[in-house]
């Protein structure tokens, strides 16, 4: 009986979202804003892909807010997971992995590092950038630790990276402050569009982000798969 | 046409996923919703979307889900 009345309740609810969004007709109708981003983008930013200028300039303020709350999601992670290191856990030991895991990961992974690269300095040209390439470079890492147990990440090396990313984040933003009177100001040249070397400051903090976001996913993988040996 | 057939396939991983008691294919089946997901992305014209899902919802999740199932209990039981 309670099923039946929360079946009905679900579907009511799904009648009642659905009703006002199959109005709005898909793809068109956009606000200004969005108008403005579509039309007057590219001649304001000189970045060939519109998703990144407006994740990293128009909207970069939310990107920073975005960043910290990964930072403290991984803080919190390994705050919880964190075990001095004179108690071993008590789990059964990890048997090792097959030579065909360890040979095809060894092969593998440069490439996928390379990939991962590429997609965050080609942020502002092509489809991608920090968060995507990040996430790249630490699915590597961790197909890295699933096969070779011998390379063990350093917390504090990833620490370290992590922390000079941020800095640069918010350091070119400050000095857009210092420069032009607001946070995140495009100060450096567009240069000619479609070029790697185009777009100011955009590649500068998609490459920040990319490490960043690396460094932490791949840290908190690490520091999962540390507690299971 | 493909985009129907990949929804209805991905509505059936999801209630699968949902339904099995057995956690290790309950997340294998997840990561396909997660794949088909990137895939209908793509097919709105959102490349950079569709690559966020594949690699953070198809790769890292799966990754960490798996690690979560080998500490703990592989079989749900009541």
């Amino acid at each position: 009986m309670r099923k039946i009345i929360a079946l009905i309740l679900l579907a009511m609810l799904l009648w009642g979202i659905s009703k006002p969004i199959s109005n709005i007709p898909f793809g068109m109708n956009k606000i200004n804003v969005a108008k403005h981003y579509i039309t007057k983008d590219i001649s304001e930013t000189g970045a060939a892909n519109v998703v990144t200028s407006v994740v990293v300039l128009y909207r970069g303020f939310d990107t920073l807010g975005e960043v910290t709350i990964l930072f403290i999601a991984a803080i919190g992670l390994a705050s919880i997971l964190y075990l001095p290191k004179k108690r071993v856990p008590d789990n059964p030991p990890v048997e090792d992995s097959s030579l065909i895991l360890r040979t095809g990961c060894r092969f593998l992974f440069p490439l996928i590092l390379l990939f991962g690269t590429y997609i965050f300095v080609h942020g502002h040209l092509t489809p991608g950038g920090g968060f995507q390439g990040g996430a790249i470079i630490a699915s590597g890492f961790a197909l890295m630790s699933l096969s070779c147990k011998e390379r063990i990440l350093s917390t504090v090396r990833l620490g370290v990276v992590e922390s000079l990313a941020g800095l640069t984040f918010v350091t070119v933003g400050l000095i857009g402050l210092a420069t032009g009177g607001y946070f995140l100001l495009n100060f450096l040249p567009k240069g000619t569009l479609n070029m790697l070397f185009s777009a100011g400051i955009i590649p500068v903090i998609y490459v920040a982000i990319g490490f960043k976001v690396g460094s932490e996913l791949a840290g908190i993988i690490g520091n999962l798969m540390e507690r299971t040996q | 046409m493909v985009a129907m057939v990949l929804i209805v396939i991905m509505l059936i991983a999801a209630l699968v996923a949902a339904a099995l008691k057995d956690l290790l294919g309950a997340v294998v089946v997840a990561t396909l919703v997660s794949l088909i997901t990137a895939i209908l992305f793509y097919f709105l014209q959102a490349p950079d979307v569709a690559m966020a899902e594949a690699s953070i919802g198809a790769a890292l999740e799966t990754v960490i889900f798996v690690i979560a199932i080998r500490k703990t209990e592989r079989f749900e039981d009541k």
